[in-house]
């Protein structure tokens, strides 16, 4: 028996800011910084927008586009490293929020990015084993570089929900495997407001060692080659990587386009490649074949190989707006407003 | 402003699920919820029963704040409107996503989940509806 994607739901956030309006304030050539990232822009969350209500959007969004009944969710995870309580868990709102509650297990997951891809293998033994009959696994984060640190240009907002089961699955996931080790890339200590990184350490013994051996496991596992497939999406800290990723697994440009989000909203960390499948699943028909690899610093690499089925064409995909709507739908801020909607101002305790 | 945690948890159903009631008796839907129907009294009681609102309606009046309490100076200036939901009951509400001078009266607007407030830097965060423009 193999479990699957039910449904999903994303959401991100309508202000953004720009790499030229970041650089400028810094002394830096931002344009430069945001070609070399490939970003154009990122998403910032308002002030009154935080890692719960972006789950609790995701999550309505998912619920939307089928007629499952919340109580028949038997477990929700949400993987984030910018939970808003570092006790008292993000799970147990969403779950009040989409009406799930009180029968279910529910718990905050935390691997750097791939928190969200962690939820969704849990979810996935949970059905599979029929301890329940639907999981939801959650991808969500509103993380923060440093001011002038080179963060700073990519660490955004958004998530991503996804409701796995056995039953009613709109894109099967065939195979699923992981390639984990002690890395410290990139990491934030307790108490600490933002997080440290090694530079260019996060590149090659990171980011790439992680994400090409769990594809290339992955491949192996499936039997399968990159044409196999119509899309693929790998966690995308910045638009340079995973296309360069890509490029040395032997994907062309158009597997890679759908899923390639954070050139318009940034790097949304634990959402980031679940946003990006969310993409993909907007616009799939069945029969199409996905290679989904996240990524998460300290270290870690969860790959899904996926084939969208008849029943996505059931899904109610224009109930909630879709990704590429969300990508449209936005409002330039500049860095004062930027600063102020981040708490990066100090203000007297209200 | 720090609020009783029992007080807003009450309201928990409420604020995240816009969550009132409907008279058995007559079928008045009221928000918040009522114990007791307001028009049939005693003969509602027992009958009334938990109802939940679409989450869509139109505003029907607003004002924009410019001297907002402190918890809200990063929001400001902002609006506060008397939304109709489409079930006929009307609720006071911030709406976002929208500049003031965008806001209509008879504006279609739809409920989102936002954060409302919290106790302090370390206190207990609340959460619940606001409204945005439909569709956007």
């Amino acid at each position: 028996m193999k479990a699957g994607i039910v449904s999903y739901g994303a959401y991100i956030p309508r202000y953004r800011i720009a790499p030229k309006t970041i650089g400028a304030v810094w002394g830096n050539d931002g344009e430069a910084m945001g070609r070399n990232l490939n970003i154009r822009a990122k998403s910032v969350p308002g002030p009154d927008e935080d890692v719960i209500t972006i789950s609790v959007e995701a999550a309505r969004a998912c619920m939307a586009k089928v007629s499952i009944e919340p109580t028949d969710i038997g477990a929700i995870y949400v993987g984030s490293e910018s939970h808003p309580y570092a006790v008292k868990p993000t799970a147990t709102i969403v779950a009040e929020a989409i009406g799930a509650t009180p029968v279910l297990t529910a718990a905050d997951f935390e691997f750097a990015c791939k928190a969200g891809t962690a939820a969704i293998q849990t979810t996935m033994g949970l059905t599979i084993s029929k301890m329940m009959k639907y999981g939801m696994a959650v991808g969500a984060d509103t993380s923060q570089g440093a001011p002038g640190d080179a963060l700073e240009y990519s660490a955004s907002a958004g998530g991503a929900a996804l409701l796995v089961g056995t039953d009613h699955v709109a894109a099967e996931i065939n195979h699923t495997v992981s390639y984990t080790t002690d890395t410290p890339d990139f990491w934030r200590r307790e108490g600490q407001r933002y997080p440290s990184h090694g530079g260019r350490f996060t590149g090659e013994p990171a980011y790439f060692k992680h994400v090409v051996s769990c594809a290339q496991l992955l491949f192996k596992r499936a039997g399968s080659q990159p044409q196999d497939y119509d899309y693929a999406v790998f966690h995308q800290p910045n638009g340079k990587f995973p296309v360069r990723a890509a490029k040395q697994l032997g994907f062309k440009d158009a597997q890679v386009d759908t899923g390639l989000c954070v050139r318009d909203i940034g790097n949304t960390y634990s959402g980031a490649i679940m946003v990006g499948l969310s993409a993909i699943l907007d616009e799939a028909e069945p029969g199409d074949r996905i290679f989904a690899v996240g990524y998460g610093s300290g270290a870690g690499s969860d790959g899904f190989d996926i084939t969208v089925t008849d029943a996505i064409s059931k899904l109610r995909r224009d109930a909630t707006p879709t990704v590429k709507r969300m990508i449209e739908t936005h409002e330039f801020i500049d860095y004062a407003t930027y600063a102020k909607f981040r708490g990066k101002i100090l203000l007297r305790e209200a | 402003m720090t609020q009783a945690i029992p007080r807003f948890w009450r309201e928990i159903q409420s604020r995240y699920n816009l969550v009132g009631s409907k008279c058995g008796s007559c079928g008045k839907v009221d928000f918040p919820p009522r114990a007791v129907c307001p028009d049939c009294g005693r003969k509602s009681i027992g009958k009334m029963q938990s109802f939940k609102l679409c989450g869509k309606g139109t505003v029907v009046t607003y004002t924009t704040i410019y001297d907002a309490p402190s918890q809200f100076d990063m929001q400001k200036p902002y609006v506060m409107a008397i939304v109709e939901m489409d079930e006929g009951v009307r609720l006071t509400t911030q709406l976002i996503n929208v500049k003031p001078e965008d806001v209509k009266i008879g504006m279609k607007v739809q409920a989102t989940f936002r954060k409302l407030g919290q106790d302090g830097e370390a206190g207990v965060i609340h959460y619940g509806y606001k409204f945005r423009p439909a569709g956007s």
